[in-house]
């Protein structure tokens, strides 16, 4: 575009817009302001907000987690770490489960990855410590006594194969096959 | 006490006295800036420190002295340390010829409110104003760094170019009042402002001052967005301070001037001179808030066109034509 020369430059538009401009921050000025002044007034997030981690247990009462390290390889600053360990029936828990809250995102992604449902994100998001070691959460202090968005929901009845119950005793679980019998 | 000791005692009173006022109130503009920038944005701005926020200036400035003090290396030692305070000095120096209010009688005597009535006044604020671009110009050439070298390089090209509109947009009044001392520039507006009959010149001073103090549309020698902070990328601590409080001085200044020049100075009804004074000083200051809020950073070109193309020739007309008038009378 050919720049204006100074005869044709629109003077009475670009004043006109220039005053239009002040106008309007004129009218902010009085305008009410949007600021929620924080540590008086506090906003309520939504349900799903994302933020501190828990790990949750089943309606059981036991811990949900299986040590699968899913939750760790989503993670995409790689702020999860755990020792996987198995109990006397070949049940898999976590030995220890460390979450770096001075790394994490709160992207939600290791909440997804989970397919036990263990680890969820809450809407508490006042994490803040003055020590930043004090934000390596230990498992003591991510897990919860309770069962967290999907109260019902217990992954040994669907799956965990003769570790909580009988081949064939789970949920929508069908009679295991006799792969040897000739029948259908 | 002597007459010269009373002189003297005087003279220096009213220098603390300007001192005092004009860095206490150049510490309260950066607050108020902060403010009113912040209600346009529909925010509250800062109002955690003392009542309203009162005392933030007073928190900025410890904060400030108690930072270290960086030079970057390959930094040329004196000059980065002189250079804001030849952005500072020179923007406080020009105070000396602002009237700021009427004469007052003490002591049987009549004290002029003005440090130095200096029959050349006007040439003495236009040089001082050009000694502060080299503040701009040797900290962005002393601190090795190409933000600041391309800041100060934009700094004085801009300056060059507005120290010319602003000079000319003056000529008018010093035709009006014939005379370059401020005193009787103001005395000559005691009927009618400047501002009456020269409403062009005023505008284009406006414009020239806006770009003098290097405020939004004009602050392409330090755009944020393009230079990182332009001329004062690499300063910290207090001597960023000093270029910080400069800017905010040169606008308490530069509104005393614009007042003086064309708005009838301390002249006004009802109240008294110094209020009128700074009625219309902190006017200007506020216009200048108000107008960052609302406008965007010129592009480099476009300054020089609107400066070099547009201002200038309109200036020189005005001046031919008031010079015309004015012979005609
Ligand atoms: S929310 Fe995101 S960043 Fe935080 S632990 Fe989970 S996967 Fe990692
Ligand atoms: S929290 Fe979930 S994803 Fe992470 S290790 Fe435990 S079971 Fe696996």
């Amino acid at each position: 575009m050919p720049r204006p020369s100074v005869a044709t430059m629109p003077i009475i538009t670009d004043f006109k817009a220039i005053a239009t401009g002040l106008f309007v921050t004129w009218k902010h000025i009085f305008r009410r302001s949007v600021t929620v002044e924080y540590p008086e007034v506090k906003r309520t997030p939504a349900p799903r907000y994302r933020a501190r981690i828990v790990l949750t247990r089943d309606p059981d009462g036991g811990e949900r987690c299986v040590a699968c390290y899913l939750c760790s390889a989503a993670c995409p600053v790689d702020c999860i770490s755990m020792e996987a360990a198995e109990d006397g029936n070949g049940r898999r828990y976590a030995r220890w489960f460390r979450i770096n809250f001075s790394r994490c995102i709160f992207c939600g992604l290791c909440a997804e990855a989970c397919p036990t449902l263990a680890i969820q994100m809450t809407p508490d998001y006042e994490i803040c410590e003055r020590d930043i070691m004090e934000l390596v959460y230990e498992k003591e202090d991510l897990l919860i006594d309770g069962c967290g968005k999907d109260p019902a929901y217990n992954f040994y009845r669907h799956a965990g194969i003769g570790v909580a119950q009988p081949r064939g005793a789970g949920e929508r679980e069908e009679e295991p096959v006799d792969a040897r019998g000739l029948m259908p | 006490m002597s007459p010269i000791a009373l002189d003297i005692a005087i003279h220096l009173a009213k220098i603390a006295l300007i001192f005092f006022v004009v860095l206490t109130l150049a510490a309260y503009l950066v607050f108020a800036e902060r403010r009113i920038l912040a209600w346009i944005q529909d925010r509250k701005g800062p109002n955690r420190v003392g009542p309203f926020g009162l005392l933030q200036p007073l928190a900025d400035l410890i904060k400030l002295l108690t930072k270290e003090d960086f030079r970057p290396a390959g930094a040329d030692k004196w000059l980065f340390y002189l250079a804001p305070a030849m952005a500072a000095i020179p923007a406080i120096l020009t105070f000396a010829v602002i009237p700021f209010g009427a004469p007052l009688q003490l002591f049987g005597r009549e004290v002029p409110l003005q440090v130095a009535d200096l029959n050349v006044g006007l040439l003495f604020f236009l040089a001082l104003s050009s000694i502060a671009v080299y503040g701009v110009a040797l900290g962005g050439w002393a601190s090795n760094s190409k933000y600041a070298l391309l800041g100060s390089i934009r700094g004085l090209a801009q300056l060059i170019s507005y120290e010319l509109s602003m000079g000319l947009s003056l000529v008018p009044t010093v035709m009006l009042a014939g005379s370059l001392r401020l005193s009787d520039i103001v005395g000559a507006q005691e009927g009618i402002w400047f501002i009456v009959y020269q409403p062009l010149a005023f505008a284009i001073f406006l414009i020239s001052i806006a770009a003098e103090c290097k405020r939004i549309p004009f602050d392409i020698p330090e755009a944020e967005g393009e230079l990182v902070a332009g001329f004062h990328t690499e300063y910290s601590g207090m001597r960023f301070g000093l270029f910080f409080v400069g800017e905010y001085i040169n606008i308490i200044v530069l509104g005393g001037l614009a007042t003086t020049f064309f708005l009838g100075g301390w002249h006004g009804p009802w109240l008294p001179p110094f209020a009128w004074f700074s009625v219309k000083t902190l006017a200007f200051a506020f216009f200048f808030i108000w107008m960052r809020g609302t406008l965007p950073r010129l592009r480099y070109d476009q300054l020089m066109h609107l400066g070099w193309k547009v201002l200038t020739p309109l200036a020189l007309v005005n001046i031919l034509v008031t010079g015309w008038i004015l012979m005609l009378r």
